[in-house]
Parts: structure tokens; sequence; C-alpha cells
């Protein structure tokens, strides 16, 4: 089963490099943007065939290692 | 006094750290991240580098390496753990020290000497240090010091604040803030102050004639202490 998970930025985070894409933007044409924000994707391929197991599973992950809590928040996206 | 430092797939300053702490008095080991075991040690470094090529986040592969598990245990007992640039990366990943190292401000690699200013010196690692600024060298992408307003205020009740960036005579002000950091935050306890982590490197002013000399008052002055 395949789970994907964006980890995004908290609010209050400085982003350096979502302001520096958003001044790019600004610079090609695209003047009508509010804000950009970076993030990251991640698909994980579990061997688990459970959805609610396989997403608690993939949740444990994410506090425990693809997300740094301090700053970052995680958003699983149910599998298809 | 025995010490150990930690190799890391990608640390590169553990040889020069090694350099240093033989040169002051130290017995150092070098430790493989893959060993389940700390030697008998008064003193664990996390070196500098980039640990498992800075994926993911930086520091955060090392923080869950086998001897991670010796290094927290050892640290929540009372040893002395200090991790520099990338060791410092590594120990907030492992919670061991509050808060978390974000892209420098200005998305450059900053590599140059700065002056850093000692904020408590009732700790192992600065007690009896007679200067109250240090000149020592960052080499960094991303030191950006960051926190939340509970930690920060916890940070400060507990004065776990141990170097902040500023100019040659201690002035702490937003123009000698190299990186961003919060109140210019260069380096930081755990509450119980055994635990050290800071983005410059003393390790590269222990040569009056090739860099500085503050790294060698500040290693004269750990070893010293820890006797």
């Amino acid at each position: 089963m395949k789970i994907s998970v964006i980890i995004t930025l908290k609010k209050d985070v400085l982003d350096p490099q979502g302001k520096v894409i958003h001044q790019t933007l600004d610079g090609m044409g695209f003047d009508d943007v509010n804000e950009v924000r970076q993030g990251k994707y991640f698909e994980i391929d579990t061997k688990e065939t459970d959805k609610d197991k396989a997403k608690a599973k993939v949740e444990e992950m994410c506090k425990k290692l693809l997300a740094n809590l301090v700053i970052e928040n995680y958003k699983i996206i149910d599998p298809k | 006094m025995k010490s150990s430092v930690i190799t890391f797939p990608g640390s590169n300053c553990d040889r020069d750290i090694d350099v240093a702490l033989k040169k002051f008095g130290f017995k150092n080991k070098m430790v493989w991240h893959t060993d389940a075991e700390l030697p008998k040690s008064d003193l664990v470094v996390l070196p500098g580098g980039f640990s498992y090529g800075d994926y993911l986040r930086c520091g955060s592969m090392a923080s869950k390496s086998k001897i991670m598990h010796s290094v927290i245990n050892f640290a929540n007992s009372g040893g002395m753990v200090m991790g520099i640039c990338n060791g410092f990366q590594i120990l907030v990943e492992t919670g061991l020290v509050p808060g978390v190292l974000l892209r420098n401000k200005y998305l450059e690699f900053i590599c140059k000497n700065v002056f850093v200013k000692i904020n408590d010196k009732k700790n192992k690692y600065f007690k009896n240090v007679d200067n109250e600024v240090l000149e020592f060298h960052i080499a960094h992408n991303e030191g950006n010091y960051f926190c939340t307003n509970d930690q920060l205020k916890e940070i400060e009740d507990n004065n776990q604040i141990a170097i902040n960036y500023c100019d040659e005579n201690g002035k702490i002000e937003d123009q000698f803030n190299p990186n961003g950091s919060i109140k210019n935050i260069a380096g930081i306890f755990n509450k119980e102050k055994n635990v050290l982590g800071m983005m410059p490197h003393p390790e590269r002013m222990i040569d009056a004639s090739l860099s500085g000399d503050d790294g060698s008052l500040f290693f004269k002055n750990l070893i010293n202490n820890l006797k």
C-alpha cells in the first residue's frame, strides 16, 4: 500500500527558500502571488495491507523521523 | 582525561577535533557510528561535517544511528557531551538540547571568523575562562537557531544560552548575527549543562600562527574543569 505524506513548515517559521521562490515568480510576471511556502513530499510503500494500521505506522514515522515537530506539520494523505 | 569522538558517514571535522583534544591532554578515541558501546569517556564529542549528506534535515539520520543510544544514555546520566556544528544539529535532533537549526537567513553558506560572548560560566565548559569574548570560526548552511516562544522562555529562565554572536567588544546586536539565530544564539546547553551544542568550531582556533588561539583557551580550560 502506498501512503503519501506532506510536510510543511509551521506558520510562524521563517521560510527563506519560499520567499526567494516568491520573489522569482514575481520577477517572471506571476505578480498575483500572496505567499509561497516550500515543503516536502514522501511516498511510502508499505507491506501493511490494512489502511488504518498503515496510516498509524506512517504517523509514527512522521513523529519519530520524517518531521521535526518544533518547526514542521505533517499531513498523511489517504491511500487510494 | 578520556574523550571519544564519534565519526558518522560524512563527518569531516572528526580529525581536527581529535588533534585539538590530544594537543591539550585528552586521551582520545575515535568511535564509529555503528558501534553499540561508548568507550569509557569523560567527554564525548559529536564533530562537524555533513553526516548522511544532510539528507532530510541536517543531523536527523545521524541522531538515529546505533551509537547514539549510548551517547543519549551517557548524557542523561550526567556525562559531558559536546556537539560542534553538525554535531549541534545532531544534538537538537535527539532532543538533548532544545530547538532546531534552520537554513541561514540569507540562504548563504557562511564561512568566517566570529566573536562570541560567553553567557554563562556556571558550567564545566566555560568555568574559569578569563575572557568574556572568544574568537571562533563558523562554517555552516543551517545554523539559524530557532525555538518556540515557550522553549525560549524556559531556556532563558534556566540560563541555558551558552554563547551569543557579538562584536569584538562583546556587544550583542543584530548586525553581528551571521545567520538569523534567535537572540544571536550560537550555542546552547541542556538544563543540567552537561550537554553543549554550538555552531562555532573551537578546534579551528588552536594555533596562533594558523588561525587563532581562543580555541586553545577553551580546551585548556575544559580539561582542567574535568579533572
